[in-house]
């Protein structure tokens, strides 16, 4: 719809023609209310002269003008000045002598404008309204006093009474009166027990800083005979769905803050679990997979209920079910196990997300041999899911190389199967880091994965991949046994790729000229190719081709540049410029860099690989998750990159505190190997605590 | 003869106008409680109106289109909204209200001297003359300046919402005044 927002407000001016024409009031009503909705700005003077305006129209008694003027008051109930002008109009239309339609409307305007100064003026309505018979205005005024809660909560406070009234007695009274004269009444009656949905709402809203208050509301509607002190009286059942989730999540915060109350409330939710409604029973097997000290028992009756649910053919009650069991499988993976044969029958759902979750589930609970099954049904349809979902799926199979090494072939054959499709720049990143990964860490397999690198490529259209896998070429190339393969492959690029990769290319190519392992002839044609390229149309490729050249020409210039990859320990360096910093007297000195540790290559890429295994398990489960959760996960991941930092810190930290000791100090700071996090010797009570860190001391 | 011609097409089903009414004045005066007894001949319990009231009121089958706006300080500046195609004001006064007579004198100088309300007629109602102390409609009228007034219709009736009495009296002065 194309609407012009000023044209709009000008027509506005038949607001104030006398009659009212109602249905061409009601028509401009309804496309200020597009505007407002498709998210135009309105300024406060336009806004208030058309509330004014609007105004006008309560002298029109026409139903369906007034409801479209309760809506737009609402809308601009936040944008314009001096709403208050409505209030004896809406509390008029409140009244009980007026229609229901009016009623509800008016309310929920009302509580809109209405300030919390005036709120004592209009609460004997407000109560009244909230035990009426009609869902509709029940609905309406529990629904308005929930959101002034957040404003005025001492006075919506007193309203807790009406509210019960309206959790219990509305539920019986109501539905008597759908089986019995409700027909009669010629008013819409609500089959879905709304009221006490929004009853339980703002019930809780007003209790929830009461816990016996609050285990007393889920246990007046355990649906059992409950005998005691209560007198043998029954309590119902809640008639809504809704509301009986939301019972459910009151337990769980119940059980949550008070650990001794949490056995009554299990029976509970056990008992929930079986509940008829899929819903309820979805709701309380989750509660009961996300408590926290839960028993493989109480697990196992939970994870049956969502079983059988994963073969529902509604998608809604699938993609719950295996929702819940992935958060489940990141804790208890041998509690979700039972549902491998399940989980496997949902990867080629038709929902992809429902896919998307039982991949990453069966990852967490799969075992060696499931895995082949697993990759095949991946190849299976890769072709036809979009690229989102298949980084997820790369980032699944890197996942399982570290897990199970052993399965390198299948893995690679997948993955360089992928590489050869269509995708993404994404997609095709965490395929080739996949593929990096099964080239560092399993010995047998390297070659192969170099080749399928190689091949890549030879045929690649994004820069920042091949520039990346020529910097792993020439790391790994280098040591393997036939190095010329690969630096055909590298030199190929240098005659057909642009200037960045050309320059990755050279860069490369000098790491095979330094090599220990290269011998006078590899050398020689090394350096042929690089003075080649020493007429290069880019700045950058020449001036690596020269420094290359130098760089190889000398043993000793070789090992000191190019094969000496060891750096500062990041972690360590850090600390002690920041203390370097902060000391007035070492400014006087030189910062001292022969007293940072050093440590090589291998030992940093060690703590990364560390610290990307425990943030990827994070990642790969949180990134199909909705929002909230997956910004959970990125903060979860760069904690982990701080344990892992704070692992380096806490070795620098010993180092120091030895070197402290007069009897160690002799063997200097660089000397310890490994050390364990401290151990208590003795309870953490007693008086004299003893603890104990394991050092082990090289030459010593 | 626009009158003349509104009061014909009155007698027809269509067509007629509703005549528009303000019932103004300050807090507490009895605007809110004209007004119902005016549409529902009887007393109703009220509350200071925050905004306004509207109603249509018939009376010697004319329409009145009648528009009750609080008469708080907060809410006065409002009123000047709702004076448009206004053709009478009823202005009421409560006659007891000694102090603040002067105020009330003052908002309707203000009120009459609006472009908006040039053409409209003046009814003031020197209302709660059930109670002691209520001062006369000519001390009513002479406080608020009425006799100065020029280029107006204007008239001043003694009322009492609560009893029903002379508000019929000056509705018949509206009528024969609009016409």
């Amino acid at each position: 719809m194309n609407l012009d927002h000023s044209v709009v407000l000008q027509e506005a001016r038949v607001f104030n023609e006398t009659p009212i024409r109602p249905r061409q009031s009601r028509l401009l009503l309804a496309k200020i209310v597009f505007l407002l909705y498709r998210g135009d700005s309105m300024s406060t003077t336009e806004a208030t002269n058309l509330f004014f305006s609007i105004t006008k129209l309560f002298q029109c008694k026409d139903m369906s003008l007034r409801q479209m003027v309760y809506l737009t008051i609402k809308e601009l109930s936040t944008i314009s000045e001096d709403v208050i002008m409505v209030t004896s109009s809406l509390m008029k239309d409140m009244q009980p002598t007026s229609e229901i339609t009016y009623r509800a409307n008016a309310i929920r305007a009302l509580c809109k404008i209405v300030d919390p100064s005036m709120l004592p003026g209009i609460e004997r309505f407000l109560k009244a309204a909230i035990v009426e018979k009609s869902a509709t205005i029940a609905s309406s005024s529990l629904v308005s006093s929930l959101h002034l809660f957040n404003e005025a909560k001492d006075v919506v406070r007193r309203w807790g009474n009406e509210v019960s009234e309206a959790l219990n007695g509305k539920s019986l009274s109501q539905g008597s009166s759908f089986f019995g004269s409700s027909s009669s009444q010629g008013q819409v009656v609500s089959t879905s027990n709304i009221v006490q949905y929004h009853a339980i709402g703002l019930l809780y809203a007003i209790r929830q800083h009461d816990r016996m208050a609050v285990l007393k509301l889920v246990q007046s509607f355990s649906g059992q005979k409950s005998g005691g002190w209560m007198g043998g009286g029954s309590s119902s059942a809640l008639r809504s769905n809704a509301a009986h989730v939301m019972l459910i999540r009151y337990a769980v915060r119940v059980m949550e803050s008070d650990s001794s109350l949490a056995p009554q409330l299990h029976g509970l939710l056990e008992e929930w679990i079986r509940h008829r409604s899929d819903m309820v029973s979805l709701e309380a097997a989750r509660a009961v997979c996300q408590l926290k000290d839960v028993s493989d028992k109480q697990l196992t009756a939970a994870v049956n209920a969502l079983q059988l649910f994963l073969s529902s053919p509604k998608a809604v009650v699938r993609f719950a079910a295996i929702r819940t069991l992935n958060v489940l499988a990141r804790t208890h993976p041998e509690a979700v196990q039972p549902c491998n044969v399940d989980m496997e029958g949902l990867i080629t759902d038709s929902n992809r997300s429902v896919a998307t979750f039982a991949i990453t589930t069966l990852l967490k609970t799969g075992n060696e041999a499931s895995v082949e099954r697993l990759m095949k049904q991946m190849q299976g349809f890769m072709a036809e899911i979009s690229d989102e979902f298949k980084i997820i799926v790369a980032e699944a199979v890197r996942s399982l190389c570290g897990k199970f090494p052993s399965k390198h072939g299948l893995f690679l054959g997948f993955l360089s199967g992928v590489l050869r499709d269509e995708g993404g720049y994404e997609f095709k990143r965490a395929a080739i880091e996949a593929i990096v990964d099964l080239a560092k860490h399993v010995g047998e397999c390297r070659e192969v994965a170099l080749g399928h690198l190689c091949e890549f490529i030879e045929d690649c259209e994004f820069t920042k991949l091949s520039v990346r896998v020529l910097h792993f070429l020439g790391e790994e190339g280098p040591a393997t046994a036939r190095p010329t393969v690969y630096i055909r492959h590298i030199y190929n690029r240098v005659v057909l790729e642009n200037a960045v990769v050309r320059a990755a290319a050279v860069s490369a190519l000098a790491k095979f000229g330094a090599a220990p392992r290269a011998d006078a002839a590899l050398q020689r044609s090394v350096r042929v190719l690089l003075a080649r390229c020493l007429d290069d149309r880019d700045d950058e490729v020449r001036d690596r081709a020269a420094w290359g050249l130098r760089m190889t020409a000398a043993d000793q210039t070789r090992a000191r540049y190019v094969r000496d990859d060891s750096t500062f320990s990041l972690a360590v360096l850090e600390r002690r410029l920041v203390a370097y910093c902060a000391d007035p007297h070492a400014k006087s000195a030189r910062f001292d860099f022969a007293a940072v540790p050093r440590i090589s290559r291998a030992q940093e890429e060690e703590t990364r690989h560390r610290v990307r295994l425990d943030a990827m398990d994070q990642v790969l489960t949180g990134s199909t998750l909705p929002a909230t959760q997956a910004a959970g996960a990125k903060e979860d991941a760069p904690k982990s990159a701080g344990a892992g930092a704070e692992e380096a810190d806490r070795a620098a930290q010993y180092a120091r505190q030895l070197a402290a000791i007069p009897e160690l100090a002799a063997f200097g700071e660089r000397p310890l190997v490994s050390s364990q996090r401290a151990a208590e010797l003795t309870e953490a009570e007693t008086d004299t605590c003893t603890s104990a860190t394991l050092c082990s001391i090289r030459r010593h | 003869m626009g009158h003349y011609v509104s009061k014909f097409t009155s007698l027809f089903a269509w067509g007629n106008r509703e005549v528009r009414i303000l019932i103004l004045g300050l807090d507490g005066a009895g605007k809110t409680t004209i007004l119902y007894r005016l549409q529902i001949g009887d007393v109703v319990s009220t509350i200071p109106t925050i905004g306004f009231n509207v109603e249509t009121v018939v009376y010697k089958n004319i329409k009145f289109q009648v528009w009750d706006l609080g008469g708080q300080t907060s809410i006065r500046p409002y009123w000047r909204c709702y004076y448009a195609n206004t053709d009478a004001v009823i202005y009421v006064v409560d006659s007891c209200d000694r102090d603040r007579i002067g105020t009330s004198r003052d908002e309707l100088a203000s009120m009459l001297e609006e472009e908006e309300l040039k053409e409209a007629s003046l009814l003031v109602f020197a209302n709660k003359q059930d109670m002691k102390g209520a001062m006369s409609s000519a001390e009513v009228s002479e406080a608020l300046g009425l006799p100065r007034l020029k280029s107006r219709q204007w008239a001043i009736y003694k009322t009492s919402a609560l009893k029903g009495e002379g508000l019929d009296e000056g509705l018949d002065w509206l009528v024969g005044s609009i016409q």
